[in-house]
């Protein structure tokens, strides 16, 4: 977006310096409406703050850092009905130092929640797998609550040819 | 209303050993999101959790969401630490309820 904000500043500095004139009526209303462009662009489609509301309402506040969290999806799917998912925690799984919860995530279903996963230190290993559906082209997050409170994440874009819950039940 | 469940635990562990379990249930995992040829929204009917007990303690839980696929699969590890049963029980809608158990000797 920078680049083409920059191109019209630029347009209409170079038409301010051709007219002579230090601000116009005409500027004015340029950069008016550069200023309601740029307060539109935070919330560019109502189903990632969808994901984002799910995403607060477990998290809460706290920090997601980015790592430790491997989530395994295949880049290409053809069928969304079934699409094979683990995720994989990296942690000792001792008392001290766990994962306590795995949620995952999704941008474009209906419902932003995919699954949450609760394990503790006699999981041995904090892995979890299952087959889960996706609607459409979009972004997989998984996100990880460790037993020292922090929240790790990772995600993987996936891209969908045929959508889940499209196919006529009666067929 | 019952459905058919499959598991997977290995009958025999060494003690402390990391084990991988694999559970299978048949189930609709009606979305809720869907229309019938009616036009109707099909009722949503799915799974909302699974959780195993290792000789009575909760080891592992998962809630599920519409977003899971039809016959939930799931697979995850747990250690081995003394011989037992590991049961486990699927809740869902229309009030669906089952339990399966495994036995498991630990060496």
């Amino acid at each position: 977006m920078v680049p083409e904000e920059n191109r019209f500043k630029g347009r209409a500095q170079r038409e301010r310096a051709m007219m002579k004139l230090s601000i116009t009526r005409r500027d004015m209303l340029i950069a008016g409406g550069l200023a309601a462009g740029a307060a539109a662009l935070p919330a560019p489609a109502q189903a990632n703050t969808q994901m984002e509301t799910a995403i607060r309402s477990v998290v809460g506040q706290a920090r997601i850092n980015k790592g430790k969290v491997s989530l395994d999806l295949p880049p290409l799917v053809e069928n969304g009905n079934t699409v094979p998912m683990a995720v994989t925690v990296d942690s000792p799984m001792t008392k001290a130092d766990h994962v306590k919860a795995i949620h995952v995530f999704n941008e474009k279903n209906p419902q932003p929640n995919v699954l949450t996963v609760r394990l503790g230190p006699r999981a041995g290993k904090a892995h979890v797998s299952t087959r889960i559906r996706l609607a459409d082209t979009q972004k997989v997050i998984a996100i990880a609550e460790l037993s020292d409170g922090t929240f790790w994440s990772d995600s993987a874009d996936v891209v969908v040819t045929l959508a889940a819950c499209l196919e006529d039940p009666t067929i | 209303m019952s459905a058919r469940a499959l598991i997977n635990v290995p009958a025999k562990a060494k003690r402390g050993e990391v084990i991988e379990i694999k559970t299978l249930i048949s189930h609709i995992m009606e979305t809720g999101f869907r229309h019938g040829t009616n036009g109707q929204t099909i009722p949503r009917d799915i799974i909302t959790s699974l959780t195993c007990r290792y000789n009575g303690e909760e080891i592992f839980s998962t809630l599920f969401y519409p977003a899971v696929a039809a016959n939930p699969f799931v697979t995850f590890n747990t250690v081995a630490t003394e011989s037992g049963t590991i049961a486990f029980t699927w809740e869902g809608d229309n009030g669906f309820s089952m339990t399966e158990e495994a036995k498991i000797v630990v060496e």
